[in-house]
């Protein structure tokens, strides 16, 4: 039986996808230059459709492991819905086209940082780093941290100082945000045999790392302001937000798992803050820039 | 339960698909005719 069109679209991971969009388009909006409205959609669509090819090849080459695990097991893939020939043609299809149609409409330099960012996630993370490494989000979590920079690239056409603050800062949320996962999810990775550090390292290193990638989160995300990147609107937002995931992170970091019953609701608890963190930090560096904006005008 | 007829499920799952298809190839031809638009502009 023939896939349906809702498993190719489950195959781009839409909910993962929400992120990469709105962390791309806050990269374009807080970027100094602007860009004709449709191009400024093409370049966000071009981002959009890059991460679901890079979602696709994943799941392609996942498709075994995935099977092996409870939140994973309903993916088109490992239930058989699709066949993994189609999930690869798909993936790099998707891939392909939307690095040609951010050259040919953008630039040539956002479609190659693009390129980057999907080998950088299908091959480098995927298929090197996941299942050799515990250290494999922390190196591999760069693919989810490209969308901001090709946003601001998009609009100005440049490299500077500020998209790849943007880069380090998603970089250094992401062993946080997904070891938090990885604490309460630890028993379907063993499963499967994939290093993830809860499994390899432990749970209590994997605290005290969470706790030190907080810890440097909290400059970081201000570091924008310190340079005057932005105004203090986005500073005081990152200070305080950053502090609360410090807090979170604190929670985490310092407790141990009473039992084998552990709800683990701190982990649950800090993975669903850092999602809002992230959304609340790009809101506010976008918010900042148009009233910067609007003061100048 | 009702049991879905193979080949009748196949129909359904292909036409699906193209008229899916086919929104996305005029999306993709109104996108290239307004980036040209814009690029011109």
């Amino acid at each position: 039986m023939p896939a349906e069109w809702r498993d190719f679209f489950a195959l781009t991971k839409p909910r993962v996808m929400s992120l990469v969009i709105f962390t791309g388009l806050c990269g374009l909006l807080a970027a100094p230059d602007t860009i004709h409205p449709v191009l400024a959609f093409t370049a966000i669509l071009c981002i959009a459709v890059g991460a679901g090819g890079a979602a696709a090849l994943n799941q392609w080459w996942e498709a075994d492991l995935d099977a092996g695990m409870k939140r994973t097991a309903a993916r088109p893939l490992p239930a058989g819905r699709m066949d993994r020939t189609s999930a690869r043609d798909f993936g790099i299809g998707l891939s392909v086209g939307s690095v040609l149609l951010m050259g040919v409409a953008i630039g040539w330099l956002a479609a190659a940082i693009l390129a980057v960012s999907i080998v950088y996630y299908a091959v480098i993370y995927t298929i090197w780093l996941k299942p050799r490494t515990p250290q494999n989000i922390v190196i591999g979590g760069g693919a989810g941290a490209f969308p901001p920079l090709i946003g601001w690239v998009a609009a100005t056409g440049d490299i500077t100082a500020m998209p790849v603050i943007l880069f380090a800062i998603i970089f250094m949320w992401t062993p946080p945000h997904f070891w938090a996962l990885a604490l309460f999810v630890k028993t379907d990775y063993a499963k499967v045999g994939i290093p993830m550090m809860p499994v390899v390292a432990g749970e209590t290193s994997t605290r005290r790392q969470i706790l030190a990638y907080a810890v440097l989160l909290l400059p970081l995300s201000a570091l924008p302001w310190f340079i005057g990147g932005t105004g203090a609107v986005y500073g005081i937002t990152a200070l305080v937000l950053s502090t609360v995931f410090l807090l979170f992170s604190l929670r985490v970091g310092l407790r141990r798992r009473v039992s084998d019953d552990d709800t683990m609701k701190p982990e649950k608890q800090l993975f669903a803050y850092s999602i809002i963190y992230l959304f609340a930090l790009f809101a506010a560096l976008v918010a900042d820039h148009w009233l910067i904006q609007g003061a100048i005008a | 339960m009702n049991e879905l007829d193979p080949q009748a499920e196949r129909m359904r799952i292909i036409r699906g698909r193209n008229r899916v298809f086919g929104v996305l190839l005029v999306g993709f031809a109104v996108l290239i005719f307004a980036i040209s638009i814009a690029k011109m502009a």
